[in-house]
C-alpha cells in the first residue's frame, strides 16, 4: 500500500496524559501537529485505565513549602526546588483549566469546595481526545512510530511508522518531535501498562540523546495475584500475613513492600483491608471504581477475606528515569528533539524516589505544555526549507539487523529474555551488584544478538522495536545502578545499604552497542529559556 | 483478559476495535467484533467502560479461561450485575451521572503527624 505523507509543525508520539497536553499547547501556540499513538489516544496508557492522583496545591506559601519538602529526602536531595516550583505553577493553572474549560467534572469535598487532586482515568483521557481534536490536531491511533528521522545536521526532522489497522506505512517531516510515550514497564501486565515498553527512549538515544536517573526504575506495584490492578493507595488499610495466617510483621504498602517482596520469594502472601472503617469502606468505591473490579469480579469481600497478592514489576513508570532534558522547554541534547511525561526524566522534581501518583500526573501536564510550546517555537524558528530537507532514518535495533535476519517471531525469545531479568524481585527489586553485573551480561549478550537478527515485518515491527527499546532499557538500568554504589532514593544496594555523600549527583547514560554512564553535578543550573 | 463478546447484544458499531489500546480486536465478517489476538489482553477494561450496550466481560485474571464457562455466560454475568458493571460505576452511558462527580474517597492516615492530605478522588 501507498505510504501516508504528512507534513507538520510538531509531531508528538504518544496518546497519554503528556502527548496530549503537548500537542495542545503546541496547537494553541499555532502549530500544525500531528499525534501518532502506539494504540488508542484516549484509552492507552496508565492513566487512561488507572487513573491518578494530581500534585496540585493551591498558591499559599505553607502548603506549598510542605508539598516541595515532603519527599526531598525520601528523593535523596537529586530534585531541584526551581522546577517543583514551576511545575506546581503550571500544574495548578492547568487543572483549574480543565475544570473551567474542558468541564472536568471535578468532585465537590466536604467544605462545599472543589476537589481537583485527582482524575478520574477513563474521563480524563476522553476529554483530552476531545481537546486535542477540537484543536485542529491530527491524530493517527493504532499507528505505531517505528523510527525517528533526521536531517543532515543531525537535527529530528520526523518519523515513520505503520498504520496497524489501515495496513499502511506513513511518513511524517516534522519541524520538531515530542517524545511523549511513557515510562517502560517490560510487558508486566500492571495496569494499562503494556503500551509502555521504552519506545520512546530507544527512539532518542538513536538520535543521541541522554538519559538520567535510570537506576531509579525498580518500582513494584501490589496488586491480587493473577490480575492487573496495580491500585495501591487502599493497601495503606491492609493487613498482610503469611501462608499460615500470621501477621507478616513489617510488611506494609508505604515503608514495608520490600518486605513482601522477601516473603514472596518463599511463599504466598495473604492481604486483608481490615483497618478501613465503614465510612472509608464507602468512599473507596467512590473514589476507585476500577479498584474493586477485580475483587466483585472474584467474588472476594477485601475487607473481611484474606486475598493472595503478588507485585508486579512498574520499571520507569513509576520509578523516576528517562531522557535527560536539557533546559525549562524541556529540549533533549538533540536540536529539533523534545521529551515530555514518564519519557522524561522526574528526577527534577521527585528526585530518586518514585513519582508514581500525583508527581508524575503534574509532570505530565506540565512537561507536555512546556515540551508542546518549545516544539512550536522551534518549529516557527526553522526556514520554509524544512519542509523539505533530506532526511535520514535513525532506528538500528530491530529494524535494520546488521546480520542475517530471524525469524518474524524472534521478538518472543527477546522479550522473555529481558523479563527473565528485570521482573524477578531477586533481581531487580533487592538488587545486589553480583546480581546486577551478571543481569547485565545476559542482557549484553541478548542485545548482541539482537541487533544481529532482529526484525519483524509491517505489523509486527513494533513488536521487534518493543523488544529492543525493552532490552536497551534493562541495559541502562543496570549500567545506572551499579554506577551508584550506594543506596540513595529507591535505588537501593544491599552491597552499599548507605546514603554516601560523596554521590549525591545525578547518574547519566546512553549508548546502544555501548552503554555508558557520567556522573551529572546538581550545581549545573538548567538554562533559562530565552 | 477479554473473555465474552456478545453476539445478542454487539451493535456492530466498531467502538471496541477502535479503542482497545492493544488492538486485541478484528471486524468480523458479521459486524461482530472477533478476539483475534486475545493474548495482548492487559485487562485494562477500556473495551468494557466504551461498549455502548454492554456486550463485552473482561474476566479480571490475565489469562485466559478456557475451562471457567461463568465467564463466557452472559445470562449469569447478567444476573449477578456483573455485565456493564464498570461502565455503571464510572457513570458512563444516557441519563448517568459521572462517576467523578461522586468520587470523594476516604483520607489515608498522613505518616509522621503532618496534617491529613484531602480526600482520595481517583
Amino acid at each position: 500500500m501507498t505510504t501516508l505523507d504528512l507534513t507538520t509543525d510538531v509531531l508528538v508520539v504518544g496518546g497519554g496524559p503528556a502527548a496530549t497536553w503537548a500537542a495542545l499547547k503546541a496547537a494553541g501556540a499555532g502549530a500544525d501537529v500531528v499525534l501518532a499513538d502506539k494504540g488508542y489516544c484516549g484509552t492507552s496508557g496508565a492513566t487512561a485505565s488507572a487513573g491518578t492522583g494530581v500534585w496540585y496545591v493551591p498558591p499559599e506559601p505553607a502548603a506549598r513549602e510542605a508539598a516541595m519538602a515532603s519527599r526531598e529526602a525520601l528523593g535523596g536531595h537529586l530534585a531541584d526546588r526551581r522546577w517543583m516550583a514551576r511545575v506546581l505553577d503550571q500544574t495548578y493553572e492547568s487543572v483549574n483549566e480543565l475544570a473551567d474549560e474542558a468541564r472536568y467534572p471535578f468532585p465537590t469535598g466536604p467544605d462545599g469546595r472543589p476537589l481537583r487532586n485527582g482524575l478520574q482515568g477513563p474521563e480524563y483521557m476522553r476529554r483530552m481526545r476531545m481537546r486535542v481534536r477540537r484543536a485542529g490536531v491530527r491524530v493517527l491511533d493504532h499507528s505505531p512510530v517505528g523510527e525517528l528521522l533526521a536531517d543532515t545536521s543531525g537535527a529530528v526532522a520526523g518519523a515513520t511508522g505503520y498504520r496497524r489497522q489501515a495496513r499502511q506505512p506513513y511518513r511524517v517531516r516534522a519541524g520538531a518531535v515530542v517524545l511523549a510515550t511513557g515510562g517502560c514497564a517490560f510487558l508486566s501486565g500492571a495496569l494499562g501498562c503494556n503500551v509502555n515498553t521504552g519506545d520512546g527512549a530507544l527512539f532518542a538515544a538513536e538520535a543521541g540523546a541522554e538519559l538520567s536517573g535510570m537506576e531509579f526504575s525498580n518500582a513494584y506495584a501490589i496488586a491480587p495475584e493473577h490480575t492487573s490492578v496495580t491500585k495501591t493507595a487502599f493497601y495503606t488499610f491492609a493487613t498482610f500475613f503469611h501462608e499460615d495466617g500470621t501477621v507478616l510483621e513489617g510488611a506494609a504498602s508505604q515503608g514495608g513492600r520490600s518486605v513482601i517482596a522477601r516473603a514472596l520469594l518463599e511463599e504466598k502472601v495473604y492481604c486483608r483491608l481490615d483497618r478501613a472503617d465503614a465510612a472509608a469502606r464507602a468512599a473507596m468505591r467512590l473514589a476507585q471504581p476500577n479498584f474493586f473490579l477485580t475483587f466483585d469480579r472474584l467474588g472476594i469481600d477485601p475487607f473481611a477475606q484474606r486475598f493472595a497478592i503478588t507485585l508486579i514489576a512498574e520499571g520507569t513508570v513509576r520509578g523516576t528515569g528517562g531522557i535527560r532534558l536539557t533546559g525549562d522547554d524541556c529540549a533533549t541534547t538533540v536540536p529539533g528533539l523534545y521529551a515530555a511525561g514518564d519519557a522524561a526524566t522526574r528526577e527534577l522534581i521527585c528526585g530518586g524516589f518514585t513519582g508514581g501518583g500525583s508527581h508524575n500526573a503534574a509532570w505530565a501536564i506540565s512537561s507536555g505544555g512546556w515540551a508542546g510550546q518549545a516544539a512550536a517555537r522551534h518549529a516557527r524558528s526553522l526556514s520554509g526549507g524544512a519542509r523539505t530537507r533530506r532526511t535520514v532514518p535513525l532506528g538500528g535495533a530491530g529494524l535494520r539487523p546488521t546480520g542475517t535476519p530471524g525469524p518474524a517471531d524472534g521478538f518472543r525469545e527477546v522479550v522473555a529474555a529481558v523479563q527473565d531479568e528485570v521482573l524477578p524481585y531477586r533481581k531487580n527489586y533487592l538488587r545486589h551488584g553480583d546480581g546486577l553485573a551478571a543481569s547485565l551480561r545476559a542482557l549484553d549478550d541478548t542485545w548482541r544478538r539482537l541487533r544481529a537478527t532482529l526484525y519483524a515485518g509491517d505489523g509486527d515491527a513494533v513488536r521487534a522495536r518493543q523488544a529492543a527499546a525493552m532490552v536497551a532499557h534493562a541495559r541502562w538500568m543496570y549500567t545506572a545502578a551499579l554506577a551508584r554504589t550506594e543506596t540513595r532514593g529507591m535505588a537501593k544496594r544491599l552491597d552499599f545499604p548507605a546514603q554516601d555523600p560523596g554521590q549525591h549527583h545525578r547518574v547519566v547514560t546512553s549508548g546502544l552497542d555501548r552503554v555508558w554512564t557520567r556522573p551529572e553535578p546538581l550545581t549545573t543550573a538548567p538554562r533559562e529559556v530565552a | 483478559m477479554i473473555e465474552l463478546v456478545s453476539a445478542e447484544r454487539c451493535i456492530a458499531c466498531d467502538k471496541c476495535v477502535k479503542v482497545c489500546p492493544t488492538n486485541v480486536f478484528d471486524r468480523g465478517p458479521d459486524g461482530v467484533p472477533l478476539l483475534s489476538r486475545q493474548e495482548d489482553c492487559q485487562t485494562c477494561f477500556q473495551c468494557e467502560a466504551n461498549c455502548p450496550v454492554d456486550a463485552l466481560f473482561v474476566a479480571p485474571v490475565t489469562h485466559p479461561l478456557p475451562d471457567d464457562r461463568t465467564v463466557r455466560d452472559e445470562r449469569h454475568l447478567d444476573r449477578t450485575g456483573l455485565l456493564g458493571s464498570y461502565r455503571r460505576h464510572i457513570g458512563w452511558g444516557r441519563g448517568r451521572t459521572p462517576g467523578s462527580l461522586r468520587a470523594v474517597g476516604p483520607r489515608l492516615p498522613a505518616p509522621g503527624g503532618r496534617p491529613p492530605a484531602p480526600p482520595i478522588t481517583s
